[in-house]
């Protein structure tokens, strides 16, 4: 995919060579390559293929294949649409999902820290967006009041 | 009060800095509107009929000396020279340029106050009572798990892009202030057999366009666990809530559609993976926070003051004032005292000048520990008042304008600022607030009427909270004209009811004619010393719909 921003290590940078192609169809042509496919079609052929889910879908469905699979990706139709940062939450705190989870759709600087914060590690943003501006975005804030993914424990708890 | 410490304050001023380059790149273009939107809506700014509207966060309702100072300053230097009190407990100031907005904000930051989730579809300000620590009636004192959910509630990155506005209210007094039963959460904290804290959890309330009172899901949760528990409904209404229709989305509609029964299940089901982690609260945070809250070092007075009792005795306004304006407090010697910000058609209800946002700075001092507290109903508390001193503080509020003894009364009106400023608004609120205030200017007539709610929204959403007021007036469109709808029956408290509409609604120019027919026909009806609500529940609708529209009555002879 093209516009992506990975973190790795607490690393943020601009990955250039995404090996992953979006497949937004239900329907074939099967691409070619490392497809990242709607929930539905994937579930015909899980083996090499990644996924993406939809915010109405369950993401419980995915965790038998979490040895195999190699990436999943979550979809914000909308950047309004806020259920992905729960299904990140479940993913990664409820059902122990350790692999890569990318943000895609209408991913937009000024919520990739919320992302980070509920454990996403690879964000495609939108298109028409510079990745380079959005980059700016994945800090966000020294303080965290509550709990996240990335960190569990609440400031009562880390507080000196 | 609540201090803020380097956490605190590091948080509020890195969110101006990131809000301030935010409103930059929209200036420049670079942030379409539709992208703009929900970042200014999460830091209190909204866009009004003719101006920007900023609404900037009051935490449960309590302000210090300085906090009152800097919204006066605001209101001089970067508004019209007024703000306005909401029925949340909020400042709302009218005339704001979005350029000086993190200016504004900026300026709050110094003072510990900020605009962060004011609006937008996240979790609220937490609300509780205006008379939260000082109330007689008064079980455990909640700001400081109304402090605690603040925090928990801010920037929480999970929650920011909910289906809808959330909001939270928690009290712990005899009667119920805070209205807890008309919000997404409300929480009613209790001591148990053994003293320790419980909660009392009530989901799904809701004014707007589908007025519900909230309904319980849990009884005895131990405080500990109300982050979790919290967390847990969140989670369940972020993730099953409805986003196809804006007007479906709040959590009262998903709790209507699943039922409370199997809301309660999905909830303790979520709830059974967090309860006993690192979510649980501890006896360290509590005290940490609750020892911000401790009670100012209060003398040890009189109950019974002379000189106080002489001003009563020879001054009727004064007595009726104390009447109306004065509330019980715990400690011997001391009451609460409320200045009204209604006087009837010299200012909209809940707005207040630079002037007399000073005087008032000036008197909690004076009178007071500099605390100010602003009440659901829009006026201004002064908590901690030495009986000895009611008289002179009754002269000063008199002479400033905010001395009418008039709190509980038929002119005590909740208005939202409707349709000369909100771009919702279906219909004017606050001509129609000053209509009727004018029509019933006779003070002994309205103390003699005695309770009386009168709740106006310009619209639908209900800000004016027209459905718990005895009687409710909302504004609705025919046509492209303002009409308005009437509702009687409403109530808020311990005895919460909506009220219901009484037939086709009326002009602005006939509402006041048909208040007073409604007050004349309860005058008729009532017996002794009864208040309206209680006529109401006794004789129902019928005799006022006759009043109201007497063609149908000779249609049906």
């Amino acid at each position: 995919m093209n516009n992506l921003l990975r973190l790795e290590k607490g690393e943020a940078r601009i990955d250039a060579d995404d090996p992953w192609m979006l497949v937004r169809d239900l329907a074939p042509p099967s691409p070619v390559g490392k497809a990242i496919l709607p929930l539905a079609r994937w579930l015909e052929s899980p083996q090499r293929n990644a996924v993406w889910l939809g915010p109405d879908d369950e993401v419980e469905i995915l965790k038998p294949w979490f040895d195999q699979l190699p990436l999943i990706a979550l979809d914000f139709p909308s950047f309004r649409d806020g259920r992905g940062y729960s299904q990140a939450y479940l993913l990664r705190t409820r059902l122990g999902w350790t692999g890569e989870l990318r943000a895609i759709g209408d991913v937009l600087r000024d919520q990739l820290s919320h992302m980070r914060q509920c454990g996403f590690d690879s964000f495609a943003v939108r298109e028409d967006k510079s990745a380079e501006d959005a980059l700016k975005g994945l800090a966000g804030m020294s303080v965290l009041y509550g709990r996240s993914v990335i960190e569990p424990r609440p400031l009562f708890r880390r507080r000196g | 009060m609540y201090q803020y410490d380097d956490y605190d304050r590091a948080l509020v001023s890195e969110r101006v800095a990131q809000f301030r380059d935010q409103v930059e790149r929209f200036m420049a273009g670079e942030l379409s509107e539709e992208e703009f939107l929900p970042l200014r809506l999460q830091n209190g700014l909204y866009m009004q009929k003719h101006a920007y509207m900023l609404r900037v966060a009051i935490p449960y309702g309590t302000l210090s000396v300085r906090q009152m100072r800097t919204l006066a300053s605001i209101a001089r230097d970067y508004d019209r020279g007024y703000g306005h009190f909401t029925t949340r407990q909020n400042m709302q100031f009218n005339w704001i340029e979005l350029a000086q907005v993190p200016d504004i904000l900026e300026r709050l930051a110094q003072v510990e106050m900020h605009a962060i989730q004011t609006s937008g579809n996240c979790v609220r300000n937490i609300t509780t009572e205006a008379f939260a620590g000082v109330a007689a009636d008064e079980m455990i004192d909640p700001r400081p798990l109304a402090e605690i959910l603040r925090q928990w509630s801010t920037i929480n990155p999970e929650f920011l892009f909910l289906p809808r506005k959330f909001k939270i209210a928690i009290c712990s007094a005899e009667q119920d202030r805070a209205a807890i039963m008309m919000h997404d959460i409300g929480l009613y904290l209790y001591p148990g057999d053994n003293g320790q804290m419980l909660l009392r959890v009530i989901v799904g309330g809701g004014l707007g366009r589908t007025p519900i009172l909230g309904l319980q899901i849990r009884e005895g949760l131990p405080w500990q666990h109300l982050l979790s528990y919290v967390e847990a409904v969140l989670r369940v209404y972020n993730r099953h809530g409805r986003r196809d229709n804006k007007y479906k989305a709040r959590i009262k509609i998903l709790v209507k559609a699943l039922g409370i029964e199997a809301f309660a299940r999905e909830v303790e089901e979520e709830w059974q993976y967090l309860k006993d982690g690192p979510a649980q609260l501890t006896d360290a945070e509590y005290e940490r926070v609750a020892s911000a809250f401790v009670a100012p070092e209060y003398r040890e007075l009189a109950s019974i003051h002379l000189d106080f009792g002489t001003h009563l005795a020879e001054n009727p306004a004064f007595a009726r004032w104390v009447l109306r304006n004065v509330q019980p407090h715990k400690v011997p010697g001391y009451a609460s005292v409320v200045l009204s910000t209604k006087p009837g058609v010299a200012a909209p209800p809940g707005d207040v000048t630079d002037t007399q946002m000073e005087a008032v700075a000036e008197w909690s001092e004076r009178f007071g520990f500099g605390e100010i507290r602003i009440a659901h109903e829009q006026n201004i508390v002064l908590p901690d008042v030495p009986k000895a001193e009611l008289f002179a503080l009754w002269r000063l509020a008199c002479e400033h304008n905010l001395g009418s003894a008039n709190i509980g009364l038929l002119t005590d009106i909740i208005a939202c600022p409707g349709g000369d400023f909100c771009a919702l608004a279906n219909a004017k609120s606050i001509p129609i607030a000053q209509a009727i205030q004018a029509r019933f200017e006779d003070l002994d007539y309205l103390h003699d009427l005695g309770d009386i709610s009168l709740n106006i929204s310009g619209c639908m959403n209900a800000c004016g909270h027209h459905h718990i007021g005895n009687i409710g007036i909302l504004g609705v469109d025919k046509n492209g004209s303002e009409w308005y709808q009437i509702t009687l029956g409403g109530a808020q408290g311990k005895h919460s009811a909506l009220g219901k509409v009484i037939g086709p609604s009326f002009s602005a120019a006939q509402v006041p004619e048909v208040i007073e027919r409604i007050v004349d026909t309860f005058v008729r009806y009532r017996e002794s010393e009864e208040v309206l609500v209680d006529t109401l529940q006794r004789i129902g609708l019928e005799p006022f719909k006759e009043a109201v529209y007497p063609q149908a009555v000779e249609v049906l002879a």
